[in-house]
């Protein structure tokens, strides 16, 4: 079988990735180029029997005279400099007809690269629907290389090109230019083969007027974000429930299948207790994706970045900056993950650095449990309960220090060096749902792939830790007393006696390092609750009432703002920026302020 | 007379490019100003600015809108 490699090249918002989707459907594999966190999207089109395509879609870019990593990762991937990539042997520069002022220029520094290509005038519709009229053939003259219009987003609209392609693969000829002026060309170009009567679309005018107003603009982007919120808690909670039933089933049924022994144990407490404490985020992490994708697509996204970009350069962030911290309200990982949207690689370094500080659902049922505990449910100045002032004094601590960190990184690591926005506000387009979809499924699987290898082995090695050595016959205390991770508790126990956390604490903190909310199972077992107990909330609260100072209670609480206590995010910030020396930053400092302030609170209160 | 720059321009105000002007000797981002297209004799309007202190401008350049913050936009020279 003979395989063609097709690169598909273009600047953002052309509608290159629609194209890719319409061409390779589900057919699609997502992976890193070596030594870069830029996504690597490949998929394949089978043209017959014999013959079949494989489909590159490079990031998108404006230009090749560039100092961005995803802007050089094209060019390389296109000339074939790229390890192990084959260079392609066919490119399809995708542009749209709609903003060819912009694309055109592009697709003459693509031209200039001398490979074989076939330009594909995307959008076309849109643009005869604004009444813009654009004489192809002569384009193609222009151009010196075949135009073919396209419409990504409609089932058949790439038929044209794919007849094209298919009569004319491999026997395309590259041209050679030595034109230098691109936006002399492209102005030539235009003049000669484009009509368009308003520069401008009414639609977005009048929307950008409203979404951008500084007033009207800023009140619906935090309603968008408050509906957000509310989906991702609310919606999410049947299906939450739904998975949490499932996995204790799960759990039951293996329990009853399996002789008594470790390797039972290992199973129903390690692996479906530990794994199933993570997947059951699923559900409020696929709909905050979705929110995510459909704000995208729409062109929404780039929009809230710039209405909020002022606010976050003073804190040492950009604009596009929000929308991953915000996704670590769910979880930090998907958030850590969307950092890719931010170019600047300082900005995404510092926003991944504060991105564990947004209080992610996890973080809830401890905060729950010590907030039970510890703060009497009144009610203060006649209004406010004072259970739900701390808990909204936990968020705000989160984001407050968030800010305060990325401002002390802004002055340590760049000094006063001008960071760059230039963000291009693309026209608002309806989402179409097979797009939204493949992102969804694309970036649902990623999650899964990240969390569900790291946590799958970070549970079991936690697992063993807790329960062997076990203890020996007439051992008093609990098991997990006598475990690796009790006596490592017991070891630490010096260095956290200034925090006020007693040995049962820092002995739930080792198997509390799998994710957050693990801690109150954790505690669970150190006091040795029964595992069957449906609910150890409620279980516990009695216990850790008397048995714990309000220092104490207090420490432990401001401990969970800060402390890493969760080692996939810190996986996952291995994976993405590729540097155990920004792991190590994350980690070092997390820990620095969680101990500093723990330390704080407890001699203040006690 | 004074120097004209895309950072002074006034709401719906439409002005023709002069020039893009480095401020240091590699201005990456005025290299990547005229990658864009702000080159001499675009048409720039000012259509927008954020909420806070004027700061960052949306500017239409032929078809394209683009977000630049004040400090970009100064390099932008007008006519």
């Amino acid at each position: 079988m003979t395989t063609l490699r097709v690169a598909l090249v273009g600047n953002p918002n052309s509608g290159k990735t629609a194209l890719f989707n319409l061409l390779t459907g589900s057919r699609q594999k997502v992976a890193n180029y070596p030594g870069v966190t830029v996504e690597k999207k490949s998929g394949v089109f089978r043209v017959d029997q014999d013959k079949k395509w494989e489909i590159l879609d490079l990031p998108g870019a404006y230009s090749f005279d560039t100092d961005s990593l995803d802007e050089l990762i094209t060019k390389d991937v296109c000339l074939g400099n790229v390890a192990g990539e084959k260079e392609p042997d066919f490119i399809v520069c995708v542009v749209d007809a709609t903003n060819l002022r912009l694309h055109l220029r592009f697709a003459l520094e693509v031209r200039s690269l001398g490979i074989p290509m076939v330009v594909a005038l995307n959008m076309s519709d849109a643009a005869r629907a604004r009444g813009i009229k654009i004489d192809v053939a002569s384009l193609s003259d222009k151009l010196g290389v075949k135009v073919i219009e396209t419409v990504a987003v409609r089932k058949n609209g790439a038929d044209g090109l794919i007849a094209e392609m298919k009569q004319n693969l491999p026997n395309v000829g590259a041209i050679t230019t030595d034109s230098v002026d691109y936006h002399a060309e492209v102005r030539e170009i235009i003049s000669d083969c484009v009509v368009m009567p308003s520069r401008t679309s009414r639609t977005d005018d009048v929307l950008d007027s409203i979404f951008l107003h500084p007033v009207a603009g800023l009140l619906i982007l935090a309603l968008t974000m408050f509906l957000m919120f509310q989906a991702v808690f609310s919606w999410a909670a049947p299906f939450m429930d739904m998975i949490d039933f499932g996995i204790g089933s799960l759990g039951s049924a293996v329990e009853l299948t399996l002789p008594e022994g470790p390797l039972r144990d290992l199973i129903v407490e390690g692996l479906i207790g530990g794994v199933g404490s993570v997947v059951i985020f699923l559900p409020q992490i696929l709909l905050l994706f979705l929110f995510i994708l459909v704000l995208e697509e729409s062109g929404y996204l780039p929009r809230a970045a710039f209405l909020l970009d002022r606010f976050m350069v003073g804190a040492g962030l950009s604009g596009r900056s929000f929308i991953p911290l915000l996704s670590s309200f769910a979880c930090a990982i998907p958030g850590i993950i969307a950092t890719r949207t931010i170019q600047d690689p300082k900005d995404r370094i510092t926003t991944i650095l504060v991105a564990p500080l947004m209080t992610c659902s996890a973080r809830l049922p401890v905060y729950a449990l010590l907030i039970a505990a510890f703060i009497p449910d009144q009610t203060v100045l006649g209004l406010f309960n004072l259970q739900g002032i701390t808990l909204f004094a936990l968020y705000a601590a989160g984001i407050v220090s968030a800010l305060i960190v990325s401002f002390v990184m802004k002055r340590v690591r760049r000094g006063l060096h001008t960071q760059s926005l230039l963000l291009e506000l693309p026209s608002y387009r309806l989402p179409s749902a097979r797009d939204v979809l493949i992102g969804l499924w694309e970036r649902g699987r990623l999650f899964i792939a990240r969390v569900g290898t790291i946590i799958l082995s970070i549970t079991v090695v936690l697992w063993v830790l807790s329960t062997y050595p076990t203890p020996p016959e007439g051992w008093v205390g609990v098991p997990i007393d006598y475990s690796i991770a009790g006596r490592i508790g017991h070891s630490i126990e010096w260095i956290f006696q200034p925090l006020g956390f007693n040995w049962q604490i820092c002995v739930a903190l080792i198997p509390g390092l799998a994710a957050r909310e693990v801690a109150v199972s954790a505690l669970g077992t150190v006091y040795a609750i029964s595992a069957a107990v449906e609910d150890p909330t409620a279980q516990l609260l009695p216990i850790i009432s008397v048995d714990w100072s309000f220092a104490t209670g207090m420490s432990l609480l401001v401990w969970y703002i800060f402390a890493p206590q969760c080692l996939a995010t810190l996986a996952v910030i291995k994976k993405e920026t590729q540097s155990w020396k920004i792991v190590l930053i994350a980690t070092t400092y997390l820990f620095g302020l969680a101990y500093l302030a723990s330390l704080l609170v407890y001699q203040i209160f006690s | 007379m004074e120097n004209k720059y895309l950072s002074g321009m006034k709401l719906g105000q439409l002005a023709t490019i002069k020039s893009v002007n480095q401020h240091s000797t590699d201005d990456s981002i005025a290299r990547r100003l005229r990658n864009l297209g702000f080159v001499e004799g675009e048409e720039v309007r000012l259509i927008s600015y954020g909420p806070l202190g004027q700061d960052p401008l949306l500017v239409q350049i032929g078809f394209t809108r683009f977000a630049l913050r004040s400090s970009e936009a100064h390099r932008v020279e007008i006519h």
